[in-house]
Protein backbone atom coordinates (compact mmCIF):
# COMPACT_ATOMS: atom_id res chain seq x y z
CA UNK A 1 0.00 0.00 0.00
CA UNK A 2 2.80 2.37 1.12
CA UNK A 3 4.80 1.44 -1.91
CA UNK A 4 1.50 2.07 -4.21
CA UNK A 5 0.61 5.34 -2.23
CA UNK A 6 4.32 6.59 -2.94
CA UNK A 7 3.53 5.53 -6.30
CA UNK A 8 0.80 7.71 -6.43
CA UNK A 9 2.88 10.64 -5.21
CA UNK A 10 5.04 10.21 -7.57
CA UNK A 11 3.16 10.01 -10.55
CA UNK A 12 0.93 12.92 -10.19
CA UNK A 13 4.41 14.94 -9.11
CA UNK A 14 4.88 14.24 -12.77
CA UNK A 15 1.31 14.81 -14.03
CA UNK A 16 2.29 18.41 -13.02
CA UNK A 17 0.03 17.62 -9.90
CA UNK A 18 -3.41 19.44 -11.18
CA UNK A 19 -5.26 16.60 -11.50
CA UNK A 20 -6.95 15.20 -8.28
CA UNK A 21 -7.85 11.75 -9.34
CA UNK A 22 -8.34 10.10 -5.34
CA UNK A 23 -11.77 12.21 -4.78
CA UNK A 24 -15.21 11.27 -5.90
CA UNK A 25 -18.01 13.92 -6.47
CA UNK A 26 -21.40 13.19 -3.94
CA UNK A 27 -24.26 11.37 -5.87
CA UNK A 28 -27.46 13.75 -5.53
CA UNK A 29 -25.58 16.73 -4.12
CA UNK A 30 -26.92 18.46 -1.08
CA UNK A 31 -29.18 21.45 -1.69
CA UNK A 32 -28.26 25.01 -0.14
CA UNK A 33 -29.93 27.88 0.86
CA UNK A 34 -28.27 31.50 0.93
CA UNK A 35 -28.70 32.76 4.32
CA UNK A 36 -26.58 36.47 3.49
CA UNK A 37 -25.29 37.58 0.30
CA UNK A 38 -24.45 40.90 2.45
CA UNK A 39 -20.78 39.31 3.47
CA UNK A 40 -18.67 39.27 0.39
CA UNK A 41 -15.34 37.59 1.85
CA UNK A 42 -17.02 35.71 5.08
CA UNK A 43 -14.24 34.43 6.75
CA UNK A 44 -14.94 33.54 9.77
CA UNK A 45 -17.96 33.14 11.49
CA UNK A 46 -19.98 31.70 14.84
CA UNK A 47 -23.13 31.48 16.48
CA UNK A 48 -24.43 32.92 19.85
CA UNK A 49 -26.83 30.41 21.09
CA UNK A 50 -29.83 32.56 20.68
CA UNK A 51 -29.37 31.63 16.76
CA UNK A 52 -27.61 35.33 15.82
CA UNK A 53 -24.20 35.13 14.12
CA UNK A 54 -21.35 37.20 14.01
CA UNK A 55 -19.81 37.24 10.24
CA UNK A 56 -16.17 38.67 9.54
CA UNK A 57 -15.24 40.02 6.12
CA UNK A 58 -11.83 39.97 4.62
CA UNK A 59 -12.05 43.67 3.95
CA UNK A 60 -12.26 44.51 7.91
CA UNK A 61 -16.38 44.62 8.63
CA UNK A 62 -17.82 42.63 11.22
CA UNK A 63 -21.62 41.40 10.76
CA UNK A 64 -24.31 40.04 12.69
CA UNK A 65 -27.19 38.01 11.03
CA UNK A 66 -30.05 37.92 13.34
CA UNK A 67 -32.90 35.95 11.10
CA UNK A 68 -34.00 38.86 9.37
CA UNK A 69 -30.95 40.98 9.02
CA UNK A 70 -27.21 41.56 8.19
CA UNK A 71 -26.09 44.43 10.32
CA UNK A 72 -22.64 45.54 9.90
CA UNK A 73 -21.10 46.34 13.38
CA UNK A 74 -18.55 49.20 14.64
CA UNK A 75 -15.78 49.57 16.89
CA UNK A 76 -13.29 47.49 14.69
CA UNK A 77 -10.12 48.74 13.87
CA UNK A 78 -8.63 48.98 10.34
CA UNK A 79 -7.50 45.77 9.15
CA UNK A 80 -4.36 45.31 7.19
CA UNK A 81 -5.91 44.59 3.48
CA UNK A 82 -3.82 43.35 1.59
CA UNK A 83 -2.99 39.87 -0.48
CA UNK A 84 -4.32 37.36 2.22
CA UNK A 85 -4.34 39.71 4.97
CA UNK A 86 -6.99 41.15 6.31
CA UNK A 87 -9.71 40.42 9.24
CA UNK A 88 -9.64 36.73 9.67
CA UNK A 89 -11.49 34.23 12.23
CA UNK A 90 -13.57 34.99 14.91
CA UNK A 91 -14.58 32.91 17.71
CA UNK A 92 -17.45 33.51 20.63
CA UNK A 93 -16.09 32.54 24.14
CA UNK A 94 -17.92 28.56 24.65
CA UNK A 95 -19.15 29.72 27.93
CA UNK A 96 -21.11 32.93 26.08
CA UNK A 97 -22.52 35.13 27.59
CA UNK A 98 -21.16 34.11 31.10
CA UNK A 99 -17.81 35.12 29.72
CA UNK A 100 -18.73 38.23 27.57
CA UNK A 101 -15.92 38.30 25.45
CA UNK A 102 -15.74 37.81 21.18
CA UNK A 103 -12.27 36.76 19.81
CA UNK A 104 -10.73 37.83 16.39
CA UNK A 105 -7.77 37.38 14.48
CA UNK A 106 -6.95 40.35 11.44
CA UNK A 107 -3.67 41.52 10.25
CA UNK A 108 -2.48 44.70 11.41
CA UNK A 109 0.19 47.33 10.92
CA UNK A 110 0.57 47.45 14.66
CA UNK A 111 4.37 47.74 15.57
CA UNK A 112 7.77 49.18 14.11
CA UNK A 113 8.33 48.26 11.09
CA UNK A 114 6.41 48.53 7.89
CA UNK A 115 4.24 45.63 6.49
CA UNK A 116 1.98 43.68 8.62
CA UNK A 117 1.47 40.39 10.45
CA UNK A 118 -1.37 38.42 12.65
CA UNK A 119 -2.84 40.10 15.74
CA UNK A 120 -5.36 38.41 17.80
CA UNK A 121 -7.47 40.57 19.82
CA UNK A 122 -10.98 40.11 21.76
CA UNK A 123 -14.15 42.47 22.25
CA UNK A 124 -17.66 42.58 23.93
CA UNK A 125 -20.66 43.15 21.97
CA UNK A 126 -23.28 45.65 22.54
CA UNK A 127 -25.99 46.65 20.06
CA UNK A 128 -24.25 46.80 16.98
CA UNK A 129 -21.08 47.91 18.47
CA UNK A 130 -17.98 46.25 19.62
CA UNK A 131 -16.43 47.34 22.70
CA UNK A 132 -13.57 47.24 24.64
CA UNK A 133 -12.09 46.00 21.87
CA UNK A 134 -8.38 45.11 23.43
CA UNK A 135 -5.14 43.28 21.81
CA UNK A 136 -3.82 40.16 23.31
CA UNK A 137 -1.09 39.44 20.89
CA UNK A 138 0.43 40.50 18.11
CA UNK A 139 3.11 38.89 15.59
CA UNK A 140 6.12 40.77 14.94
CA UNK A 141 7.75 42.15 12.75
CA UNK A 142 5.64 42.92 10.09
CA UNK A 143 6.71 42.73 6.35
CA UNK A 144 5.23 44.11 3.34
CA UNK A 145 4.77 40.56 1.89
CA UNK A 146 1.14 39.58 1.31
CA UNK A 147 1.03 35.91 2.57
CA UNK A 148 0.22 33.17 5.11
CA UNK A 149 -1.26 35.35 8.05
CA UNK A 150 -3.28 31.78 8.97
CA UNK A 151 -5.20 32.39 10.78
CA UNK A 152 -7.82 30.12 13.01
CA UNK A 153 -8.98 31.07 16.91
CA UNK A 154 -10.07 27.81 18.58
CA UNK A 155 -11.09 26.76 22.34
CA UNK A 156 -9.98 23.22 24.43
CA UNK A 157 -12.65 22.13 27.01
CA UNK A 158 -9.61 23.11 29.50
CA UNK A 159 -10.40 26.73 28.44
CA UNK A 160 -7.46 27.54 26.56
CA UNK A 161 -7.54 29.34 23.21
CA UNK A 162 -5.84 28.40 20.08
CA UNK A 163 -4.48 30.56 17.65
CA UNK A 164 -2.48 29.66 14.09
CA UNK A 165 -0.30 32.15 12.39
CA UNK A 166 0.96 31.46 9.08
CA UNK A 167 5.19 31.83 8.26
CA UNK A 168 4.35 35.09 6.06
CA UNK A 169 5.99 34.55 3.34
CA UNK A 170 9.64 33.75 5.29
CA UNK A 171 9.62 29.69 5.03
CA UNK A 172 13.95 29.53 5.90
CA UNK A 173 13.51 31.82 8.38
CA UNK A 174 10.12 32.07 10.69
CA UNK A 175 8.44 27.96 11.25
CA UNK A 176 11.46 26.44 12.29
CA UNK A 177 12.60 29.46 15.09
CA UNK A 178 10.74 29.06 18.39
CA UNK A 179 12.21 32.64 19.25
CA UNK A 180 10.39 34.35 15.84
CA UNK A 181 6.72 34.35 15.42
CA UNK A 182 5.35 32.67 12.16
CA UNK A 183 4.42 28.75 10.99
CA UNK A 184 2.87 27.95 14.47
CA UNK A 185 0.28 27.03 16.88
CA UNK A 186 0.36 29.59 19.36
CA UNK A 187 -1.81 28.75 22.99
CA UNK A 188 -3.10 31.20 25.75
CA UNK A 189 -5.71 31.64 28.68
CA UNK A 190 -9.08 33.38 27.72
CA UNK A 191 -7.76 36.64 28.97
CA UNK A 192 -4.55 36.26 26.76
CA UNK A 193 -2.37 35.36 29.30
CA UNK A 194 -0.03 32.91 28.65
CA UNK A 195 0.16 29.76 30.51
CA UNK A 196 2.82 28.51 32.73
CA UNK A 197 2.75 24.97 30.94
CA UNK A 198 3.30 26.32 27.69
CA UNK A 199 5.94 24.05 26.32
CA UNK A 200 8.74 26.99 25.93
CA UNK A 201 7.79 29.15 28.58
CA UNK A 202 11.72 28.64 29.87
CA UNK A 203 13.82 29.06 26.64
CA UNK A 204 15.56 32.09 26.52
CA UNK A 205 14.07 34.08 23.66
CA UNK A 206 12.01 31.54 22.83
CA UNK A 207 8.04 33.06 21.72
CA UNK A 208 6.20 31.96 25.11
CA UNK A 209 2.77 31.84 23.18
CA UNK A 210 3.92 29.26 21.08
CA UNK A 211 2.29 25.28 21.28
CA UNK A 212 3.89 23.86 18.30
CA UNK A 213 6.11 24.66 15.07
CA UNK A 214 7.12 24.32 12.07
CA UNK A 215 3.84 25.12 10.61
CA UNK A 216 3.08 27.00 7.21
CA UNK A 217 -0.24 28.84 6.57
CA UNK A 218 -3.17 26.80 8.50
CA UNK A 219 -5.98 28.52 7.88
CA UNK A 220 -8.04 25.56 9.37
CA UNK A 221 -8.33 24.41 13.02
CA UNK A 222 -11.16 22.66 15.36
CA UNK A 223 -11.89 20.63 17.92
CA UNK A 224 -12.52 17.03 17.85
CA UNK A 225 -15.62 16.66 19.57
CA UNK A 226 -15.31 13.21 21.05
CA UNK A 227 -11.07 12.83 21.99
CA UNK A 228 -11.35 17.06 22.63
CA UNK A 229 -7.89 17.27 20.23
CA UNK A 230 -6.70 20.50 18.40
CA UNK A 231 -7.16 19.45 14.58
CA UNK A 232 -5.47 21.75 12.44
CA UNK A 233 -5.03 21.68 8.79
CA UNK A 234 -2.77 23.83 6.55
CA UNK A 235 -1.67 25.21 3.05
CA UNK A 236 1.50 23.28 1.16
CA UNK A 237 2.92 24.98 -1.57
CA UNK A 238 2.40 23.24 -4.20
CA UNK A 239 0.72 19.65 -3.20
CA UNK A 240 1.40 18.54 0.54
CA UNK A 241 -1.48 20.28 2.39
CA UNK A 242 -1.75 18.40 5.39
CA UNK A 243 -4.16 17.65 8.03
CA UNK A 244 -2.59 17.60 11.88
CA UNK A 245 -3.33 16.78 15.37
CA UNK A 246 -1.65 19.18 17.36
CA UNK A 247 0.84 18.09 20.29
CA UNK A 248 2.32 20.52 22.86
CA UNK A 249 5.88 21.26 21.36
CA UNK A 250 5.85 19.07 18.52
CA UNK A 251 7.41 20.29 15.19
CA UNK A 252 5.28 19.66 12.18
CA UNK A 253 8.04 20.12 9.64
CA UNK A 254 7.77 22.83 7.56
CA UNK A 255 9.89 22.94 5.29
CA UNK A 256 12.45 20.83 6.18
CA UNK A 257 9.96 17.43 5.13
CA UNK A 258 7.21 18.13 2.65
CA UNK A 259 4.94 16.77 0.93
CA UNK A 260 5.17 19.65 -1.79
CA UNK A 261 7.13 21.23 -4.32
CA UNK A 262 7.90 24.60 -4.96
CA UNK A 263 5.31 26.20 -7.88
CA UNK A 264 8.07 26.23 -10.47
CA UNK A 265 8.41 22.63 -9.55
CA UNK A 266 11.15 22.29 -8.13
CA UNK A 267 11.97 20.56 -5.41
CA UNK A 268 11.67 21.78 -1.85
CA UNK A 269 13.35 19.09 0.11
CA UNK A 270 13.99 15.31 -0.93
CA UNK A 271 12.50 14.20 2.71
CA UNK A 272 8.89 13.56 3.77
CA UNK A 273 10.02 12.54 6.90
CA UNK A 274 12.42 12.97 10.04
CA UNK A 275 12.77 11.63 13.48
CA UNK A 276 11.60 14.31 15.90
CA UNK A 277 9.61 15.74 12.96
CA UNK A 278 5.46 14.78 13.60
CA UNK A 279 3.86 13.19 10.47
CA UNK A 280 0.33 14.51 9.03
CA UNK A 281 -2.53 12.39 9.68
CA UNK A 282 -3.37 13.27 6.02
CA UNK A 283 -1.98 15.18 3.16
CA UNK A 284 -3.18 16.53 -0.36
CA UNK A 285 -1.75 15.96 -3.55
CA UNK A 286 -2.40 17.96 -5.34
CA UNK A 287 -3.19 20.52 -3.04
CA UNK A 288 -6.84 21.52 -2.38
CA UNK A 289 -6.32 25.00 -0.97
CA UNK A 290 -8.51 24.48 2.16
CA UNK A 291 -9.90 27.13 4.84
CA UNK A 292 -11.95 26.28 7.38
CA UNK A 293 -12.79 23.05 8.62
CA UNK A 294 -15.38 21.50 10.94
CA UNK A 295 -16.55 18.10 12.74
CA UNK A 296 -20.26 16.99 11.75
CA UNK A 297 -21.48 15.87 14.74
CA UNK A 298 -25.23 16.11 14.11
CA UNK A 299 -27.70 13.63 13.57
CA UNK A 300 -29.23 15.79 11.03
CA UNK A 301 -26.86 14.46 7.84
CA UNK A 302 -26.50 11.06 8.70
CA UNK A 303 -24.10 10.78 5.31
CA UNK A 304 -21.33 13.08 7.24
CA UNK A 305 -22.07 12.08 10.74
CA UNK A 306 -18.62 12.10 12.63
CA UNK A 307 -16.80 12.69 9.52
CA UNK A 308 -14.96 16.50 8.64
CA UNK A 309 -15.23 18.88 6.54
CA UNK A 310 -12.91 21.03 4.96
CA UNK A 311 -13.17 23.60 2.42
CA UNK A 312 -11.18 24.10 -1.01
CA UNK A 313 -10.62 27.67 -2.21
CA UNK A 314 -9.11 26.24 -5.50
CA UNK A 315 -11.48 23.69 -6.53
CA UNK A 316 -14.60 25.48 -5.01
CA UNK A 317 -16.53 22.60 -3.49
CA UNK A 318 -16.66 21.38 0.50
CA UNK A 319 -14.70 18.32 0.85
CA UNK A 320 -16.43 15.51 3.25
CA UNK A 321 -13.61 13.45 4.47
CA UNK A 322 -14.39 9.83 5.87
CA UNK A 323 -12.48 8.96 8.99
CA UNK A 324 -11.95 5.88 10.90
CA UNK A 325 -9.33 5.67 13.74
CA UNK A 326 -8.64 9.20 12.88
CA UNK A 327 -7.09 8.27 9.12
CA UNK A 328 -8.99 9.55 6.29
CA UNK A 329 -10.28 6.72 4.41
CA UNK A 330 -12.30 8.38 2.00
CA UNK A 331 -12.61 12.04 -0.05
CA UNK A 332 -16.00 13.26 -1.47
CA UNK A 333 -16.83 16.50 -3.00
CA UNK A 334 -20.15 18.30 -2.31
CA UNK A 335 -21.40 21.59 -3.09
CA UNK A 336 -19.40 20.94 -5.98
CA UNK A 337 -17.81 24.28 -8.26
CA UNK A 338 -20.06 26.43 -5.45
CA UNK A 339 -17.19 28.83 -5.46
CA UNK A 340 -14.45 29.59 -3.50
CA UNK A 341 -14.95 27.98 0.10
CA UNK A 342 -13.30 30.02 2.99
CA UNK A 343 -15.19 29.02 6.41
CA UNK A 344 -17.35 25.89 7.30
CA UNK A 345 -19.01 25.45 10.46
CA UNK A 346 -21.81 23.18 12.44
CA UNK A 347 -24.35 25.84 14.19
CA UNK A 348 -25.02 24.39 17.81
CA UNK A 349 -28.93 23.03 16.18
CA UNK A 350 -26.95 21.18 14.30
CA UNK A 351 -26.90 22.42 10.86
CA UNK A 352 -24.23 22.96 8.66
CA UNK A 353 -23.10 26.42 7.40
CA UNK A 354 -20.79 27.10 5.04
CA UNK A 355 -19.07 30.72 3.96
CA UNK A 356 -18.63 30.70 -0.20
CA UNK A 357 -15.94 33.77 -1.31
CA UNK A 358 -18.83 36.49 -3.50
CA UNK A 359 -21.96 34.25 -2.60
CA UNK A 360 -21.92 34.55 1.02
CA UNK A 361 -23.11 32.41 3.94
CA UNK A 362 -25.13 29.23 3.11
CA UNK A 363 -26.74 26.59 4.96
CA UNK A 364 -26.80 23.40 3.76
CA UNK A 365 -30.39 21.59 3.63
CA UNK A 366 -30.59 18.23 5.10
CA UNK A 367 -32.26 15.63 2.98
CA UNK A 368 -35.61 14.85 3.58
CA UNK B 1 18.72 29.26 -11.34
CA UNK B 2 18.58 28.46 -15.24
CA UNK B 3 14.73 29.76 -15.40
CA UNK B 4 16.46 33.08 -13.93
CA UNK B 5 18.88 33.20 -16.91
CA UNK B 6 16.47 32.03 -19.65
CA UNK B 7 13.67 34.52 -18.49
CA UNK B 8 16.14 37.41 -17.94
CA UNK B 9 17.07 36.40 -21.34
CA UNK B 10 14.06 36.40 -22.45
CA UNK B 11 13.47 40.02 -21.04
CA UNK B 12 16.12 41.70 -22.29
CA UNK B 13 15.36 40.06 -25.71
CA UNK B 14 11.99 41.30 -25.96
CA UNK B 15 12.75 44.44 -24.60
CA UNK B 16 15.46 45.15 -27.55
CA UNK B 17 12.91 44.00 -30.17
CA UNK B 18 10.53 46.34 -28.42
CA UNK B 19 12.49 49.03 -28.34
CA UNK B 20 13.45 48.58 -31.93
CA UNK B 21 10.36 49.05 -32.62
CA UNK B 22 8.98 52.25 -30.68
CA UNK B 23 10.97 54.73 -31.43
CA UNK B 24 8.99 57.57 -30.27
CA UNK B 25 10.17 56.34 -26.22
CA UNK B 26 12.78 57.71 -25.19
CA UNK B 27 15.70 56.07 -23.26
CA UNK B 28 14.07 58.15 -19.55
CA UNK B 29 10.90 56.25 -20.35
CA UNK B 30 12.80 52.79 -21.05
CA UNK B 31 14.99 52.47 -18.00
CA UNK B 32 11.92 53.12 -16.16
CA UNK B 33 9.87 50.28 -17.50
CA UNK B 34 12.78 48.16 -16.74
CA UNK B 35 12.74 48.71 -13.38
CA UNK B 36 8.71 49.06 -13.33
CA UNK B 37 9.46 45.32 -14.67
CA UNK B 38 11.85 44.04 -12.47
CA UNK B 39 9.98 45.20 -9.02
CA UNK B 40 7.01 43.82 -11.32
CA UNK B 41 8.22 40.38 -10.90
CA UNK B 42 8.62 41.21 -6.93
CA UNK B 43 4.99 41.62 -6.56
CA UNK B 44 4.31 38.96 -9.12
CA UNK B 45 6.14 36.12 -6.71
CA UNK B 46 4.67 37.30 -4.09
CA UNK B 47 0.64 38.35 -4.95
CA UNK B 48 -0.01 36.36 -8.05
CA UNK B 49 2.07 33.65 -8.50
CA UNK B 50 0.17 31.48 -6.09
CA UNK B 51 -2.67 30.59 -8.72
CA UNK B 52 -1.48 31.78 -11.81
CA UNK B 53 1.86 30.21 -11.63
CA UNK B 54 5.45 30.90 -11.90
CA UNK B 55 4.95 30.71 -15.73
CA UNK B 56 1.40 32.34 -15.89
CA UNK B 57 -0.01 29.27 -17.40
CA UNK B 58 -3.04 29.19 -14.72
CA UNK B 59 -5.23 25.88 -14.16
CA UNK B 60 -7.52 25.24 -16.72
CA UNK B 61 -10.95 26.08 -15.82
CA UNK B 62 -10.15 27.25 -12.29
CA UNK B 63 -7.28 30.16 -12.14
CA UNK B 64 -7.68 31.92 -15.63
CA UNK B 65 -3.78 31.78 -17.43
CA UNK B 66 -1.63 35.16 -17.98
CA UNK B 67 0.63 33.55 -20.36
CA UNK B 68 -0.23 34.69 -24.05
CA UNK B 69 -3.68 36.09 -22.65
CA UNK B 70 -6.17 37.42 -25.03
CA UNK B 71 -7.85 39.29 -22.06
CA UNK B 72 -4.49 40.83 -21.18
CA UNK B 73 -4.16 42.08 -24.42
CA UNK B 74 -7.69 42.88 -25.38
CA UNK B 75 -8.87 44.05 -22.31
CA UNK B 76 -6.40 46.40 -20.92
CA UNK B 77 -8.55 48.86 -18.63
CA UNK B 78 -10.82 45.50 -16.98
CA UNK B 79 -7.01 44.28 -16.55
CA UNK B 80 -5.80 46.79 -14.32
CA UNK B 81 -8.88 47.06 -12.48
CA UNK B 82 -8.91 43.65 -11.69
CA UNK B 83 -5.62 43.77 -10.36
CA UNK B 84 -6.24 47.23 -8.56
CA UNK B 85 -10.00 46.57 -7.22
CA UNK B 86 -10.10 42.43 -7.65
CA UNK B 87 -12.75 40.40 -10.31
CA UNK B 88 -16.13 38.79 -9.56
CA UNK B 89 -18.27 36.56 -12.51
CA UNK B 90 -17.52 35.07 -15.96
CA UNK B 91 -14.32 36.28 -18.05
CA UNK B 92 -13.22 34.46 -21.31
CA UNK B 93 -9.62 34.39 -21.72
CA UNK B 94 -8.31 32.03 -24.55
CA UNK B 95 -11.89 30.89 -25.51
CA UNK B 96 -12.07 29.16 -22.13
CA UNK B 97 -14.64 30.60 -19.20
CA UNK B 98 -13.19 31.55 -16.19
CA UNK B 99 -15.95 32.07 -13.21
CA UNK B 100 -14.38 32.76 -10.37
CA UNK B 101 -13.25 35.33 -7.79
CA UNK B 102 -9.80 37.37 -7.23
CA UNK B 103 -10.49 39.39 -3.80
CA UNK B 104 -8.58 43.32 -4.31
CA UNK B 105 -5.09 42.43 -3.91
CA UNK B 106 -4.15 45.82 -1.60
CA UNK B 107 -1.48 46.40 -4.01
CA UNK B 108 -0.59 50.39 -3.96
CA UNK B 109 -0.70 52.13 -7.38
CA UNK B 110 2.27 52.01 -7.70
CA UNK B 111 2.56 48.29 -7.59
CA UNK B 112 -0.31 48.00 -9.98
CA UNK B 113 1.70 49.52 -12.28
CA UNK B 114 4.74 47.35 -12.00
CA UNK B 115 3.18 44.38 -11.77
CA UNK B 116 1.16 45.27 -14.89
CA UNK B 117 4.23 45.67 -16.55
CA UNK B 118 5.96 43.16 -15.78
CA UNK B 119 2.67 40.49 -17.01
CA UNK B 120 2.22 42.86 -19.87
CA UNK B 121 5.95 41.89 -20.60
CA UNK B 122 6.65 38.57 -20.00
CA UNK B 123 4.83 34.87 -20.54
CA UNK B 124 4.73 35.92 -24.58
CA UNK B 125 2.85 39.25 -23.66
CA UNK B 126 4.14 42.13 -25.75
CA UNK B 127 2.71 45.47 -24.69
CA UNK B 128 3.83 48.42 -26.54
CA UNK B 129 2.49 50.85 -24.34
CA UNK B 130 3.79 50.76 -20.68
CA UNK B 131 1.40 51.25 -17.78
CA UNK B 132 2.13 54.44 -15.99
CA UNK B 133 0.79 55.69 -12.53
CA UNK B 134 -1.63 58.37 -13.85
CA UNK B 135 -2.82 55.59 -15.86
CA UNK B 136 -3.88 53.38 -12.59
CA UNK B 137 -4.71 56.31 -10.35
CA UNK B 138 -7.77 57.44 -13.32
CA UNK B 139 -9.06 53.86 -13.13
CA UNK B 140 -12.17 54.00 -10.71
CA UNK B 141 -14.09 50.87 -9.28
Amino acid sequence: MKLFLSFCFAFSLLACAQEDTSITVIENDYEYEVITDQVNMPWGFDFFDDGRIIITDKSGEVYLYDDENTTKLSGFPEVYNRGQGGLLDVKIHPDYPKNPWIYFTYASIEGKAKGGHTAFARAQLTGSQLIDFEVLYKASPNTTKGVHFGSRIEFDHQGYVYISIGERGERDVNPQDISRDGGKIYRFHADGRIPNDNPFVNEDNAKKAIYSYGHRNPQGMEIHPKTGKIWVHEHGPRGGDEINIIKKAANYGWPVVTYGINYSGTTITDETQKPGMTQPIHYWVPSIAPSGMTFVDSNKYPHLNQNLLVGSLKFMYLEHLVLADNQVVKREKILDKIGRVRSVEQSPDGFIYVGVEGVGLVKILPKS
Amino acid sequence: MKVVVISSFLLCLSVLIWKSETSSINYLEQSQLTESIKRGQIVYNNFCMRCHLPDGSGVAGVYPPIANSNWLSEKRTESIKAVKYGLKGEIEVNAKVYNNMMSPMGLSDQEVVDVMNYIMNNFENKQKKPVTLSEVQDIKK
